[in-house]
């Protein structure tokens, strides 16, 4: 039996911008398991970075219920139940590699020694060792990605929330990080979340698929995956692979054509 | 639904007057604090003990105090504006406008050559690198405190009146109108310079379509620093004139035969005068601004 | 006579070079000639033109006069400096910058302070500070107290402004950053906001080094001990001793560089990772 992670019911958000209210969420009903992985696909505007910033207290709902590890987004985000990727790596410029990762673990309240640990560690998993001293603006693009997603690994956090991480990324480099991405997946056994508006970075990542679409911010579909779990990235030209692909589209034309 | 408390809002004008009439207190405060000694020390001659409330009212109306009232201080200006002809030598009105002129032809001058200056600095590469690091030491060089000296100098050689003071008033005005221009001028991006050169504009054309209008914001943040400098530039040039007149002059004045209210009044006429130039370039930019839809 | 049109020939090959030397890559070597080259061909032409148009130097001294005057009063050019930069200028700037810094934070922490002192900060910023200098010397007396006092007046408003900005100005990626980490106000001023609060601070700082030096110097005109340079300045100008109020200047404009070159050292440290320290604004 596996147990909820994310719950959310009846979600509502309408925020206000300077020409009038924005329905940016409506209606959202979602489970998520623990050890999902879950990515949320849309055109813009169709809410989906709103949804990933309700779920971590970045943002107010206006109606409904979300409970995170059985409690409300706010109180998991003070026990520190996430950890989250932003679109762009976020680095603080004024502090090394090294000392970006350690920025968690300052104010959580690690130990010296357990710092430098958790440090080594999460570098060995993103493969960013021997680059601790370097400082972000000296790394590229990938790179800092890397060392951002090393960051939000740095402290125990169950739940893993990215917003397009690999968006600004080119296609080779994107790849190689998807890959890393999945092992990382198995071996720490989070539950991840995964913004993205690429349909075959969706189906190779995830064990569920959130199609949504805008105007007003709705969910159109929920695709349980039939790949196995142990994939390659020759699995992204196998016919399962294609049909999921087709699902995902179908959903994205059909929130399009609502309009 | 979320209810913002008034105490959130964004609204400014209750925390300034809130915080204005905090200062007024602690001034009254303060000035019976700063004047009692005086009022100690005539009521020992006199051998009289004050009361408390005797001692209030007297701090707050002496004629020399070291510290006015902030109704002193609004009685003076009132007796030496509206009561007094504007062309006595008494009246604030007077002196007031002798620092006005001297602080707009200081100004116009300074951005004048300002403007001119920053032209040729991102024009010409060779006055950029040869002038602009002179420009900028020529800040270390303490204008105001050489103003004894210019107008002395000016004078001799037969400059005098408002001529070295308009000088100083324009040293001081010019520097951040060159800083703010230069960068202002500069601030097009490489792919709108691009897009004229496409076009095969001229040097002269690229300046008026392109780079001065980019440049405004800029130029009005630059003219607002240089319409205080003005203004300090007039004041303090005025110092050691010796007998023209001015605001400067009335505060010196008011300091070599202790005439505290003349300093303060004057002071206080100073401020305003730089507030009301300052707000009126502000309200220029605004409109501006908006009409080429730059405002920030 | 001669020497006259030397000085124009000078300054016309001066130009010159400094014109090729602009149109060469930039290495650092040649980049410091254009200054140097100019300021020297100034520097020969109004030697040159004191001499040639018999220039009294009741008006303007030439070079050589100020150059030696300045030599033979080193002493007394010491004490001033002393009296003056040291202890007036230098003390008020740390004062200033100190309280400026305090208030700021008390702003960022209360907001309704915050939105209220700003604005008259912003006004009292635009105003002629130095008008109160007077005032001071009433207060606290003839000595560098009052000077000090007087700079570090000059010095809060634009310190507190530019801090105030520079408090607010982080990225809202870096504060949502921190919300994810539950950080509470004091990690997040100390960890975030402040480091990016430097390059704003540091603009502030810049200005208020000259600031600072202008209004001790003035701040004398309205009473000093028998030292000082607003002192020398203001008894030596009327005595036409022309070439010592121009050596006292060299002083303020030496001591003046010195200052504002010692901040923006700082600076480079500081801030060495903001874009326009890397070169690459």
């Amino acid at each position: 039996m596996q147990s909820e992670v994310i719950k959310v019911s009846n979600l509502d958000l309408t925020f206000e911008a300077s020409d009038g209210p924005v329905h940016a969420l409506k209606n959202v009903n979602l489970k998520v398991n623990k050890g999902d992985f879950v990515s949320f696909i849309g055109p813009s505007g169709c809410g989906k970075t709103t949804l990933l910033r309700v779920l971590a207290d970045l943002d107010e709902p206006t109606n409904g219920q979300v409970n995170v590890n059985g409690v409300s987004p706010k109180e998991a985000r003070e026990s520190r139940a996430y950890g989250y990727v932003f679109q762009a790596a976020g680095l603080y410029p004024w502090r090394n590699i090294a000392a970006n990762i350690k920025l968690p673990l300052e104010i959580m309240g690690y130990s010296k020694e357990e710092q430098v640990k958790r440090i080594k560690k999460v570098l060995d998993l993103v493969e960013l060792t021997g680059f601790e001293k370097k400082f972000p603006w000296q790394l590229s693009g990938g790179m800092q990605q890397r060392a951002s997603i090393a960051r939000a690994l740095a402290f125990d956090a169950e739940i893993l929330l990215m917003d397009e991480p690999f968006g600004a990324l080119d296609e080779i480099v994107r790849d190689h990080l998807n890959k890393q991405l999945l092992e990382l997946w198995k071996s720490t056994q989070k539950t991840i979340c995964f913004v993205t508006h690429s349909i075959p970075e969706a189906v190779y990542l995830s064990t569920k698929i959130v199609v949504m679409s805008p105007r007003p911010g709705r969910i159109i579909d929920v695709i349980e995956s039939t790949l196995p779990s142990d994939r390659s990235l020759e699995i992204r030209d196998s016919k399962d692979f294609i049909k999921i692909s087709q699902r995902v589209r179908e959903g994205l034309r059909a929130g399009h054509s609502d309009e | 639904m979320n209810k913002k408390l008034w105490i959130n809002s964004d609204n400014k004008t209750v925390p300034v007057i809130c915080m204005i009439t905090f200062i007024v207190i602690i001034w009254y405060g303060f000035s019976i604090v700063l004047n009692a000694p005086w009022e100690f020390d005539k009521a020992k001659r006199s051998s009289i003990t004050l009361s408390t409330t005797e001692l209030v009212s007297q701090t707050w109306s002496q004629k020399r105090p070291k510290l006015p009232a902030p109704h002193q201080i609004t009685k003076e200006i009132w007796d030496t504006t509206v009561n007094k002809k504007v062309t006595s030598k008494r009246s604030l009105i007077y002196h007031g406008l002798i620092t006005f002129y001297e602080t707009i032809y200081g100004f116009a001058f300074g951005t004048g050559l300002g403007i001119l200056l920053s032209i040729g600095i991102v024009y010409n590469k060779a006055t950029a690198m040869s002038v602009m690091p002179w420009i900028i030491t020529s800040q270390t060089i303490p204008i105001l405190a050489i103003a004894p000296m210019i107008v002395v100098a000016l004078g001799s050689a037969g400059f005098s009146g408002l001529m070295p003071i308009v000088i100083i008033s324009m040293y001081l005005s010019f520097f951040p109108v060159v800083v703010g221009m230069v960068k202002g001028l500069k601030s097009p991006e490489q792919l709108e310079v691009d897009l004229m050169k496409t076009w095969s504009a001229s040097k002269a054309q690229v300046l008026f379509k392109l780079r001065a209008p980019k440049s405004t914001p800029y130029l009005f943040t630059s003219l607002k620093l240089g319409m205080a400098a003005s203004v300090v530039g007039a004041i303090v040039g005025e110092l050691p004139s010796g007998g023209g007149g001015g605001l400067g002059f009335r505060m010196l004045s008011g300091s070599t035969f202790g005439n505290t209210l003349h300093i303060w009044s004057g002071l206080f006429s100073a401020a305003i005068l730089a507030g009301s130039l300052i707000s009126i370039i502000i309200i220029i930019e605004r409109v501006v601004l908006k009409r080429m839809a730059l405002e920030t | 006579m001669t020497n006259f049109w030397a000085a124009i020939v000078f300054w016309i090959l001066a130009w010159m070079i400094n014109i090729w030397i602009a149109r060469q890559n930039e290495t650092k070597i040649l980049n410091l000639f254009p200054p140097i080259l100019f300021g020297v061909s100034v520097m020969f032409i109004w030697e040159a033109s004191v001499v040639h148009f018999e220039v009294s130097p009741v008006i303007l001294p030439p070079p050589s006069a100020i150059y030696y005057k300045f030599i033979s009063s080193i002493p007394i050019l010491w004490g001033d400096f002393v009296q003056t930069a040291l202890k007036g200028a230098l003390s008020g700037y740390f004062i200033g910058c100190g309280a400026a810094f305090v208030v700021s934070l008390i702003a960022d922490r209360f907001k309704f302070f915050e939105r209220g002192v700003l604005p008259i900060a912003n006004f009292l910023a635009a105003m002629p500070i130095i008008g109160i200098a007077p005032i001071l010397v009433m207060w606290y007396g003839y000595g560098w107290h009052s000077k000090a006092a007087v700079v570090a007046v000059m010095v809060f408003f634009p310190i507190l402004i530019n801090t105030v900005q520079g408090i607010k100005m982080s990225d809202k990626i870096h504060r949502d950053l921190m919300q994810t980490y539950n950080a509470n106000y004091l990690q997040t001023l100390l960890k975030l906001r402040l480091a990016t609060a430097m390059p704003f601070i540091f603009n502030g700082l810049k200005i208020c080094t000259t600031l600072s030096l202008i209004g001790a110097i003035v701040a004398e005109f309205f009473g000093s001990p028998i030292r000082g340079m607003g002192f020398r300045i203001s008894t030596e100008a009327p005595r036409f001793a022309l070439d010592m109020v121009w050596a006292e200047i060299s002083v303020a404009a030496i001591a003046g560089s010195l200052f504002y070159g010692g901040v923006v050292l700082l600076e480079k440290k500081i801030t060495f990772w903001h874009p326009s320290q890397r070169g690459r604004a």
